[in-house]
């Protein structure tokens, strides 16, 4: 049924448009590149080097995303010594001390979030140079998901810095940001830039449409063709 | 390069409609990949400024009163946003710091800015300069806005100290709360409609 459907939808790269991601005008006899004759944007059919961009930040994003699960994110010094709290165990004292609420609140938000954000964006990244046509809406469906909760893994970073700038009691009672905030914070961003680099459209693209729609000169893509 | 009028190209996945004039609280979707194609503006452009305008004031409020304030045996300590801030960058966590600096008040404040400046001329028709590149910027800002997700954060940070002081909650807490719910509305306009309201009133003009 996606396949006819894929099928029967015209799109503007068949009709020979281009619509500008900025303005939404839409140009007929347009050169790639040209700017927006009403907001002066460059006009592209699909957002440059797209999949090599996502890739390269969701890599990045998966190396951050090991010392920002490992490495402590807040330091607390009381009477009673200095506790070091991962995301995790931050997650874990919540869930002993019965704040079930709270705990599953930043289990989703810190943990799940990010790690769901990766493993779509690397499924989405992954399929669409290939223009496999598994599950199209469902993808289409996911990249939206993604675009809405992205920011929502922002919440432990805001946490944490509150609570350092608070929590300030020489002898009592000290919180400071650890390292791990620094690392869980580039995860955020880095994912969120990759979902934003991500062109949606490649998703719905059938392999002839790309072909005339990619310059050649504009990229080696030797390997892309024999995928 | 000719315009191809009433024509809407999917953003989602590149299919072409014909514009058809929506209806009030009407709202289109394509119909192969549900991407969100049009939305009635409404009475926006009238509502939006004076919304602006009120989000400025208790912007102000939200940043320069205290958010919490926590007593613990007699001593007690409070902060503002901007106080956490530097606290941040004061141990050594400037990455950190900067980025709570940009999302939750340099962002906002430039949005809001940006709205203000292009709006007060635009109520009399007029188009200020810089206009381009400025709804260019607010277009890029949208995702990097976080003040909603920020006001989840400190009432995180309040049950989590809850168990270890008293916690009051002070003036600026109550401010990001209407705050977030007025942004929500401000930021619901696209900042698309600044170049159908530029160009629809007078068409043979050129950019």
């Amino acid at each position: 049924m996606n396949e006819r459907e894929a099928q029967e939808t015209e799109t503007a790269a068949q009709l020979g448009l281009l619509s500008c991601h900025h303005c939404g005008a839409v140009w007929r006899d347009a050169t790639e590149g040209e700017p927006c004759g009403r907001c002066d944007t460059h006009l592209h059919r699909r957002k440059p080097h797209s999949v090599q961009r996502t890739w390269a930040l969701l890599i990045a994003a998966c190396i951050m995303y090991v010392p920002a699960n490992l490495l402590p994110v807040m330091i607390t010094k009381s009477l009673l010594g200095t506790q070091y709290d991962t995301i995790l165990s931050g997650v874990i004292y919540f869930w002993v001390s019965g704040a079930y609420g709270l705990a599953a609140i930043i289990f989703i938000a810190s943990f799940l979030v990010p790690l769901f954000k990766l493993t779509a964006l690397i499924l989405l990244a992954w399929l669409a140079p290939r223009h496999s046509d598994w599950r199209r809406h469902e993808r289409a469906t996911l990249y939206r998901i993604l675009e809405v909760i992205g920011r929502w893994s922002m919440l432990d970073v805001f946490v944490v810095s509150l609570l350092a700038g608070l929590v300030r009691i020489q002898g009592f009672a000290e919180i400071t940001a650890g390292v791990g905030i620094a690392a869980f914070g580039s995860v955020v961003v880095l994912t969120m830039l990759a979902s934003l680099s991500f062109d949606p459209r490649l998703t719905w693209d059938s392999k002839d449409v790309m072909e005339e729609t990619e310059p050649a000169h504009d990229m080696p893509r030797g390997s892309e063709r024999t995928a | 390069m000719k315009e191809v009028p009433d024509a809407i190209v999917c953003e989602g996945c590149d299919a072409v409609y014909h514009r058809v004039r929506l209806r009030r609280r009407e709202v289109s979707h394509c119909a192969r990949c549900g991407t969100e194609l049009d939305r009635h503006a409404g009475d926006q452009g009238a509502r939006v400024l004076p919304l602006t305008v009120a989000s400025l004031i208790l912007f102000a409020i939200a940043n320069l009163f205290p958010i919490v304030e926590i007593e613990l045996r007699g001593l007690s300590s409070e902060t503002t946003l901007a106080g956490a801030v530097i606290v941040l960058g004061g141990e050594g966590m400037s990455v950190v710091a900067l980025l709570v600096l940009a999302t939750t008040i340099l962002f906002p404040l430039l949005q809001l800015c940006i709205l203000f400046y292009l709006l007060v001329p635009m109520a009399r028709e007029r188009r200020p300069a810089g206009f381009g590149v400025l709804v260019r910027i607010l277009q890029s800002l949208r995702p990097w806005g976080m003040i909603e997700v920020f006001l989840l954060g400190v009432l995180v940070a309040i049950v989590k100290l809850s168990s270890l002081a008293q916690v009051v909650a002070g003036p600026a807490l109550w401010a990001f709360m209407v705050l977030t719910v007025l942004l929500t509305a401000v930021l619901s306009f696209n900042p698309r409609t600044f170049w159908e309201m530029a160009f629809e009133p007078r068409p043979g003009q050129k950019a």
